[in-house]
């Protein structure tokens, strides 16, 4: 369209509000500070830590939920069975739940007899495994979603066809369903990963806080803000930013278009 | 040879009852109906891909009633062709023979008979993005047929083309049973279609298939 009319320049306007508040709040993140004391705080050895924490506990919970989300968002998508709609709410859960009582409810469990009986064999709480298991409970309904839209979007046809050539329903599914999906598998485990590493809430009640062994990025901003030291909670935040904004272009770029993430 | 015997098949409020033909070794049928018959659910139950609720189908005088659809050996083309988009046209002439583990060089002398036969040697490296309709419509004859199956059933393969596009296509549906020993059996609701193509003309009204 060559001209706008006063409707379309109405919404634009309205729309550029909110545009130009996060470019507002990007700049003054960034003229708060300066390089040199952004480099300073993101080599000192406690926040490298927590880097390296979260950039490991994210890559491990993101390929966890990815090994639930493509069977169970295929499952969702593919097989009919009474009941289906109560999994899909149940799934949906820790979408819509605070974080924070993901990681109360998770403590609630691990704390039960259950959860202790099996803490005496392998201890979680308040360890990295917890950092995990926090990150995995909230990104895993993320990731389904995501699979379970994009299996829907594939026509069931082209499996039908497989099957009739030989492939069993395993088959079909490796063969066709799943490279068909691919798009959607990049956007799922990308988006996830993104996630995982800005979970702050559920973290922190499951996994405590602990310089050196339970830190994660927003745990560090989060402490660095409480000991009012600024340029160390803005650096790490940062660079949170930064991988936000290569994860949005690299999930743009492959056109990332499926389920909440839409 | 097919033999479909008191079929009876239910999916929603839709309903196949007591549903009974046959189709001789060898032979092009036209399955013809008006639209939301059932001809295509018909096609689906023999080709093992929905559950009947009571009657017994059988190929070549073998009831594959109970057996799986990746078990059945029947070639299907379905009408929007369903290509695999993340395979080339020639890994979709492969594709069964490879499912079947046979050796590469008896795949690729497959592959180039077929896209000999279709006329779609130019294509075989392609993606199946961005294939025409009749294309489109070849590759999917092409993989039914690759692992030399004894039935062939075609659900509306021509509909989706304009005439120039079919009138190939027409020849070379019709040399299918004698190039390629095969029974077809071919839905469809184009009367001149089936006039050129059948030498067995099925009609299905009311639940019921007679001969025509």
């Amino acid at each position: 369209m060559k001209h706008w009319s006063r409707f379309h320049f109405l919404l634009g306007l309205i729309g550029s509000l909110y545009v130009l508040l996060i470019i507002a709040l990007l700049a003054a993140d960034l003229l708060h500070t300066s390089p040199g004391r952004i480099w300073e705080a993101l080599t000192s050895r406690e926040i490298r830590g927590s880097i390296r924490l979260s950039l490991l506990s994210s890559g491990i919970s993101t390929i966890f939920a990815m090994w639930i989300a493509v069977p169970l968002g295929y499952f969702l998508a593919r097989v009919p069975f009474r009941g289906r709609a109560l999994v899909e709410t149940i799934v949906d859960i820790p979408i819509v739940l605070p974080p924070l009582i993901v990681g109360l409810s998770l403590l609630i469990l691990f704390q039960s007899s259950l959860g202790r009986a099996f803490q005496q064999v392998a201890p979680v709480t308040y360890r990295i495994p917890a950092v995990i298991l926090a990150q995995f409970a909230v990104v895993t309904a993320f990731a389904v979603r995501t699979m379970r839209d994009t299996f829907s979007q594939i026509t069931p046809r082209a499996e039908h066809v497989a099957m009739t050539l030989g492939c069993t329903p395993s088959q079909a599914f490796w063969h066709v369903a799943l490279p068909e999906a691919k798009r959607g598998l990049i956007a799922a485990a990308t988006l996830s990963w993104a996630r995982a590493i800005g979970e702050f809430g559920p973290v922190l009640v499951f996994a405590g806080i602990t310089r050196m062994r339970t830190e994660v990025m927003p745990s560090t901003v989060f402490l660095e803000l409480s000991q009012n030291r600024m340029d160390a909670a803005l650096a790490v935040s940062l660079l949170m930013v930064a991988i936000a904004a290569i994860v949005l272009l690299v999930a743009r770029r492959i056109g990332a278009t499926t389920g909440v993430y839409r | 040879m097919i033999a479909v015997e008191n079929l009876t098949l239910a999916q929603g409020t839709f309903c196949l009852h007591d549903l009974s033909f046959r189709v001789p070794t060898k032979s092009y049928a036209v399955l013809m109906g008006r639209t939301g018959c059932g001809k295509t659910t018909a096609l689906e139950a023999i080709a093992g891909l929905r559950p009947i609720q009571a009657g017994r189908i059988r190929l070549n005088e073998i009831d594959v009633t109970d057996v799986p659809a990746w078990k059945r050996g029947v070639g299907y083309v379905p009408q929007d062709a369903a290509l695999f988009r993340s395979m080339t046209v020639e890994q979709h002439l492969g594709f069964a023979l490879t499912l079947r583990k046979h050796p590469q060089s008896e795949i690729q002398k497959r592959v180039e008979q077929l896209a000999g036969w279709l006329q779609i040697q130019p294509l075989l490296h392609r993606s199946v993005e961005g294939l025409s309709g009749g294309e489109a419509q070849r590759v999917a004859l092409g993989r039914a047929l690759s692992f030399r199956p004894s039935v062939m059933l075609l659900d509306e393969p021509l509909s989706s083309l304009d005439d120039a596009t079919r009138e190939p296509l027409i020849d070379i549906l019709s040399r299918l049973p004698d190039e390629h020993g095969v029974t077809v059996l071919h839905v469809t609701h184009n009367r001149s279609e089936a006039e050129r193509l059948a030498t067995v003309m099925l009609r299905m009204e009311n639940g019921a298939i007679t001969a025509v």
